[in-house]
């Protein structure tokens, strides 16, 4: 496994990419409506229902989890072009013919999604906190974020989140061929991420350090999983002849 | 360079390759003739290793393309220009060759000398940072071309590489085929056209599931026996047209002022149907050998192989 090549299929992806206006519009797009508009709506609890600090509080930690969700959310625009994209464009084939490994173009392509959906996710973070802080702040009477759960969000379960989306959605793009069908199967990663946001909410009652540290071993063992079995599907000849 | 022994690729109920045995040395310039869905395409994939074989064994560079650890080393070795172009639409000219002596590993210093040299040559320099999807098909094929030379390839495979050029771009690419040759280099490449395939191939193969034939062009024509000759006029009567046909027994067409004859052999007959026109009052303005030696023998195979 040579890390540098993978890097090569990352930078020549990422640059496909950026050519994609509209990929591109929705990778801001998403964070940006969050990050705003859940502030916004607490703004307006606070202004208009006069929700106390504890209300507010707690809807601050939920609305945390969201950096759970952007992350598998975003590569799903991005990862559903890896190996699709290419089948449609034909530059596949050729691709396949040169001496980069399986695990290479896997490793490159997950990289290419990886690096773009979590540079938007922290973004988005840092609008929210510092919009969060600045619209509940005289209410709840201190700057809530950020916190400690936040910074684990972020450090630690939104990138293994982004990691396992990444997977899933780099696994479903080499198994299919039509863009459409990838990026509708890929939302399905939020079914095991909503799932554990209900566990969460029912258990734990709160994102506590606890149930964020039992998310992030659930989620980092996924990641395990999914790598070994992504590699086990990914069939060169399949990919090139089972589609037309 | 290349070897097969019994290649065959079956699709389901369907053999594509069937038995193939063939050997190409280094520096050879080869051709591969067939109709559509001969499998020529096909043979090419598995030699590369995109596809694997049914049954037989290959090797390319010395390396087994039905082990796993020499794929990679095969794939180094070899440069494909696949069926459709296959390039980043939005990316330019550049950089879609670009990525590819990346992958490869060509040093930067070498790559960007092998860059500006192939799209010197295939005259794509003025556009290289021309988004490629804005190109016609003819160009993109240009762009793939130059990318599947960009690192040396030893073995190139090349699939119908002038199909959608025009006539002045096919010279092109079928000099850049002689001086790949030349260079020491191996050229696999499938075509339908026989004309490019007499200009440039050592040798053809012509296959249709099964190898029909291997053999230089040259030597394929000539085992054709049947062939025909047109004998242009000054003006071409049915009197003279009836005295052919007495002298020939059959084979004999007239249109305008052209006379289509069937010869078994050239050299005898085409002498003696001129004297037959020139008797009978005709003037001979042209005589032309119609079948090119290596077309009839392409028809006659791959006709009796139905
Ligand atoms: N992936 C595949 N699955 C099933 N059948 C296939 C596949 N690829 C090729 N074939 C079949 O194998 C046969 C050979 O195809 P191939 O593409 O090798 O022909 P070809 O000689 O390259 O034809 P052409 O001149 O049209 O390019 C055809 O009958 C084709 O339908
Ligand atoms: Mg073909």
């Amino acid at each position: 496994m040579k890390l540098w090549r993978s890097w090569v299929v990352a930078q020549n992806d990422l640059d496909v990419f950026a050519h994609k206006k509209y990929s591109l519009y929705s990778l801001v797009a998403l964070p940006a409506v969050l990050s705003v508009g859940l502030p916004v709506m607490l703004w307006l609890l606070i202004q208009r229902n006069n929700a106390s600090a504890l209300e507010v509080e707690v809807l601050l930690n939920a609305f945390a989890f969201i950096f759970i969700v952007l992350p598998s959310l975003l590569p799903t625009i991005l990862a559903s072009y890896s190996f699709v994209g290419e089948k449609l464009d034909r530059s596949l084939e050729p691709l396949l013919s040169t001496p980069a490994t399986d695990g290479e173009l896997l490793l490159g392509k997950g990289l290419a999604a990886f690096l773009p959906s979590l540079l938007a996710t922290y973004l988005g973070a840092g609008v929210f906190v510092v919009l969060a802080d600045q619209l509940t702040g005289a209410r709840v009477g201190f700057a809530y974020f950020p916190n400690a759960e936040l910074e684990a969000i972020l450090m630690v379960a939104a990138p293994l989140a982004c990691i396992f989306s990444v997977e899933v959605n780099v696994m479903i793009s080499s198994l299919v061929s039509d863009l459409r069908a990838a990026q509708q199967l890929g939302v399905l990663v939020l079914v095991p991420i909503g799932g554990l946001y209900v566990l969460a909410e029912t258990n734990f009652l709160s994102l506590s350090g606890v149930s964020l540290l039992v998310v992030s071993a659930f989620l980092a063992a996924l990641d395990l999983l999914l790598f070994f079995l992504g590699r086990g599907t990914f069939r060169r000849e399949k990919i090139l002849t089972e589609w037309k | 360079m290349i070897e097969t022994q019994g290649l065959t690729k079956r699709f389901g109920d369907l053999t594509a390759v069937n038995s193939v045995t063939l050997g190409v040395g280094e520096g050879e310039v080869f051709g591969l003739l067939g109709p559509n869905g001969a499998g020529k395409t096909t043979t090419m994939r598995m030699l590369s290793c995109l596809v694997s074989k049914s049954e037989g064994m290959a090797t390319v560079g010395g390396y087994d393309i039905g082990r796993a650890s020499d794929a990679e080393k095969i794939r180094g070795l070899i440069g494909v220009l696949p069926e459709s172009a296959g390039l980043y639409e939005d990316l330019s000219a550049r950089k879609n060759v670009e990525y590819y002596g990346k992958i490869h590993g060509v040093a930067q210093n070498r790559r960007d000398a092998n860059i500006e040299r192939l799209l010197k040559r295939l005259g794509l320099w003025d556009q290289r940072d021309t988004a490629v999807g804005s190109f016609s098909k003819g160009t993109k094929q240009k762009v793939a071309i130059a990318r599947a030379l960009v690192h040396d390839p030893k073995v190139v495979f090349l699939d119908e590489p002038t199909a959608n050029l025009d006539p002045e771009s096919s010279k092109t690419i079928r000099d850049v085929i002689l001086e790949l040759k030349r260079d020491g280099r191996t050229v696999f490449f499938n075509t339908h056209n026989l004309d490019e395939a007499q200009r440039v191939c050592d040798r053809v193969g012509i296959i249709k599931g099964r190898l029909l034939a291997v053999d230089s062009p040259a030597r394929l024509g000539n085992l054709e026996r049947h062939r025909r000759t047109a004998f242009q006029l000054e003006r071409l009567d049915g009197d003279t047209v009836a005295a052919v046909k007495r002298a020939r027994g059959g084979g004999v067409e007239a249109r305008g002022d052209t006379l289509y004859v069937d010869v078994e052999d050239p050299l005898r007959d085409n002498p003696e149907i001129v004297q037959v026109l020139t008797k009978a009052g005709g003037r001979v303005v042209y005589v032309t050998d119609l079948s090119s030696g290596l077309e009839a023998a392409y028809l006659r195979l791959v006709g009796e192989s139905r």
